[in-house]
């Protein structure tokens, strides 16, 4: 029989198709693994008992509390009423559908996307879903991951399975970036990717990230990649599994051992896209004259290069009216004046955290460009690792002092002001330089202006008092 | 779930592209644990300025505009967070229909799952309807996947699964439900080895 190539995407769906229906196109998926937190939860648990359903796999659902727990001294009782009846409420659902919980006061509690890859839970070829967008992040690990609404996670609580229409196959090819290294991170990448495909450019497609510059990456790095995938429109991003997976998967808490993994190590060395496979679209960048990236608008693609000035409504939109006008509108609410070198903007407030950029690389890097030195007098710094691990390694290895010796805040995991559901959030036109993933008017408190940067430039913002470019300081 | 047939309203232009579910529903409003009760809420920081009181210009603000049930918008409706409270909002506060450009894969299929019919038009119509339609009733039959305005007619494509769900308001849970004897052979066989990974039985 004639094969035909196929793609990582197809592999891996092809291997989790349950059923087919010909006439919609639409085919139920089989969903390996399905995580739960309180924000997106509680309705499709009501759902289920309104019906009189139960959970099909309780042993493949796992959930944790991350979108709305205080970061602050998890002793003391949680003020805001509604956040804690909403923790209280998935405690209640864990219980009484046998679901495993990593609640506060576990330690292995954390953001979803951050504890999903570190217990080893998380595994190549697998297929994961979570309410919440950002379940790209698992993609790093060549798991077909995406996040999904609230009644879809009643569906795939009942079901286990998903009806889903099969997306494009979109590949990015990232280039060079082997010697530029120093300041230059995979934020950067992915903010200049966003930048150039645009907020809809991945729309209804998977996309699969290749490359010398992917494959010289840690996982932890991969997964900033895969994290914002959505932000740039994609479903899902992918990355091929490889030695430096498999690594990283071994030994993980809850990843198999033995001789199960070494089966698995070998199944998933075919998880490589073929040669000749085809895709509806290609886009390469080059990542040897990347400059850090700093976003300056309302969407992650309103962004420029450190070493430049805030574009004009008519630069920025090129001729397309409705990007004019979200331009004059975005200047508007982040009180910014065309022609403006960005590093000559002052900054409020820095958050390190979110689980685009809370994991120990990132709070290793960001602490080297702090290390012995302040947080400059007006700006307010914290770091809120990804992770309750996260916390405990970075604390052994002293990264804790060395940020709370230069006036951050070391505060306890969760997501924090990356959405601001928690008592974390800016005030109206406070200003932050910020390493999560979303820069929405309001998404870190009602009024405040959000710039994506990586964990170097915000590390580096918060001495400065105001943007710098960073490979000036490493 | 309420089936849908047809619709005759009027629209509220919402002349914005690219509208986040961060515009459509604010975190702060995620804490209720219901699905209903958001749409008092619905685009509350544009809705209202910092003292509470309504916004004079905007869309949801204006008194002729009030109690229509078609949405009006541009490209790239819903992107951003996942959440479905965004849908939930805007049929709690009596939206129907969302009619634009393009939109969001999450918040599309989110509509659907909720009764909220979406509709894709070209640019070239939409940019139509902002400059002369605002204030024609919008009949919209969803079996002839058509629009009729003042006598002409739009057509407008949609899956067919999605369309006959709508119509006959099913839940999408029995249907799958149905196909249990799948879900049960394919957990039996040996294709996806990953089942054969038991995280739990160490928890
Ligand atoms: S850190 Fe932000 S983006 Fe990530 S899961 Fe939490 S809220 Fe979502």
């Amino acid at each position: 029989m004639l094969y035909l190539p196929q793609t990582l995407y197809d592999k891996i769906w092809d291997n989790h198709v349950v059923y087919s229906d010909e006439s919609s196109n639409l085919s139920l998926l089989y969903i390996d693994r399905h995580y739960v937190h309180e924000v997106t939860s509680p309705q499709a648990f009501d759902g289920l008992r309104i019906n009189n359903r139960r959970v099909r796999k309780p042993d493949l659902t796992f959930a944790t509390v991350d979108h709305n727990v205080p970061t602050t001294d998890r002793s003391l009782p949680i003020i805001d009423q509604t956040s804690s009846l909403q923790i209280k409420t998935l405690e209640n659902n864990c219980k009484e559908f046998g679901i495993p919980l990593f609640d506060i006061h576990n330690k292995y509690q954390g953001i979803v996307h951050v504890i999903g890859p570190e217990l080893g839970l998380t595994l190549p070829g697998s297929t994961i879903v979570c309410g919440d967008s950002h379940t790209s992040t698992h993609g790093a690990f060549g798991s077909l991951a995406f996040g999904i609404g609230t009644s879809e996670v009643e569906h795939v609580l009942a079901t286990q399975c998903l009806w889903m229409k099969k997306s494009k196959n979109f590949e990015i090819v990232l280039n060079g970036g082997l010697n530029n290294k120093n300041g230059i991170s995979s934020k950067d990448v992915i903010l200049n990717i966003i930048r150039k495909i645009g907020t809809s450019g991945g729309s209804g497609s998977v996309i699969e990230y290749k490359g010398d510059y992917v494959s010289s990456l840690s996982m932890e790095k991969r997964m900033t990649i895969c994290n914002m995938s959505i932000e740039g429109g994609a479903r899902a991003g992918l990355v091929g599994p490889d030695d430096t997976t498999f690594e990283y998967l071994r030994e993980k808490i809850y990843a198999p051992k033995g001789e199960l993994f070494e089966q698995l190590i070998s199944d998933w060395k075919n998880l490589r896209s073929d040669n000749g496979a085809k895709y509806d679209r290609t886009f390469s960048i080059d990542i040897d004259h990347l400059a850090p990236q700093v976003t300056w608008g309302t969407n992650p693609a309103m962004t420029i290069d450190v070493d430049s000035v805030i574009p004009s409504p008519d630069d920025f939109s090129k001729g397309n009216d409705e990007e004019r006008k979200s331009a004059v509108k975005a200047l508007e609410y982040m009180d910014l004046k065309p022609g403006v070198p960005i590093t000559d903007i002052s900054i409020d407030r820095v958050f390190i955290g979110s689980c685009t950029n809370a994991r120990l690389e990132d709070l290793i890097e960001a602490s080297q460009v702090v290390k012995g030195k302040k947080v400059s007098s007006h700006v307010k710094a914290m770091v809120v690792p990804g992770s309750q691990q996260v916390k405990m390694t970075a604390e052994k290895l002293g990264l804790d002092k060395i940020f709370t010796e230069a006036g951050f805040e070391w505060r306890e995991p969760g997501c924090s002001m990356c959405l601001g559901m928690n008592p974390d959030i800016l005030q109206a036109g406070e200003r932050c330089a910020s390493t999560s993933n979303r820069n929405f008017e309001g998404r870190q408190g009602a009024g405040g202006r959000t710039h994506l940067v990586s964990p170097l430039m915000a590390a580096a913002a918060a001495i400065a008092g105001k943007f710098v470019d960073v490979r000036e300081w490493v | 779930m309420e089936p849908f047939k047809n619709l005759k309203s009027k629209v509220v232009p919402l002349d914005i592209a690219n509208i986040d579910t961060d515009q459509i529903i604010p975190k702060q409003f995620l804490k209720l644990l219901g699905k209903t009760g958001y749409g008092e809420y619905l685009f509350f920081n544009w809705r209202y300025d910092k003292e509470g009181i309504p916004t004079k210009d905007f869309a949801l603000n204006v008194p002729e505009y009030q109690g229509r049930q078609i949405l009006l918008t541009r490209e790239n409706f819903g992107i951003g967070s996942s959440r479905e409270h965004a849908v939930w909002a805007l049929k709690d506060y009596g939206f129907k229909v969302v009619l634009g450009v393009s939109f969001a894969d999450i918040f599309y299929n989110n509509c659907f799952k909720n009764g909220v019919l979406v509709i894709k038009m070209d640019k070239e119509i939409i940019e139509d309807f902002f400059s002369t339609k605002t204030n024609y009733v919008f009949d919209i039959d969803l079996s002839q996947q058509q629009i009729t305005i003042n006598s002409q007619i739009y057509r407008f494509e949609i899956d067919p699964t999605l369309k006959s769900s709508l119509e006959n308001g099913t839940d999408e849970i029995s249907r799958t439900l149905q196909l249990e004897d799948y879900i049960k052979d394919y957990e039996k066989q040996d294709i996806n080895r990953i089942l054969t990974v038991k995280p739990n039985t160490l928890l």
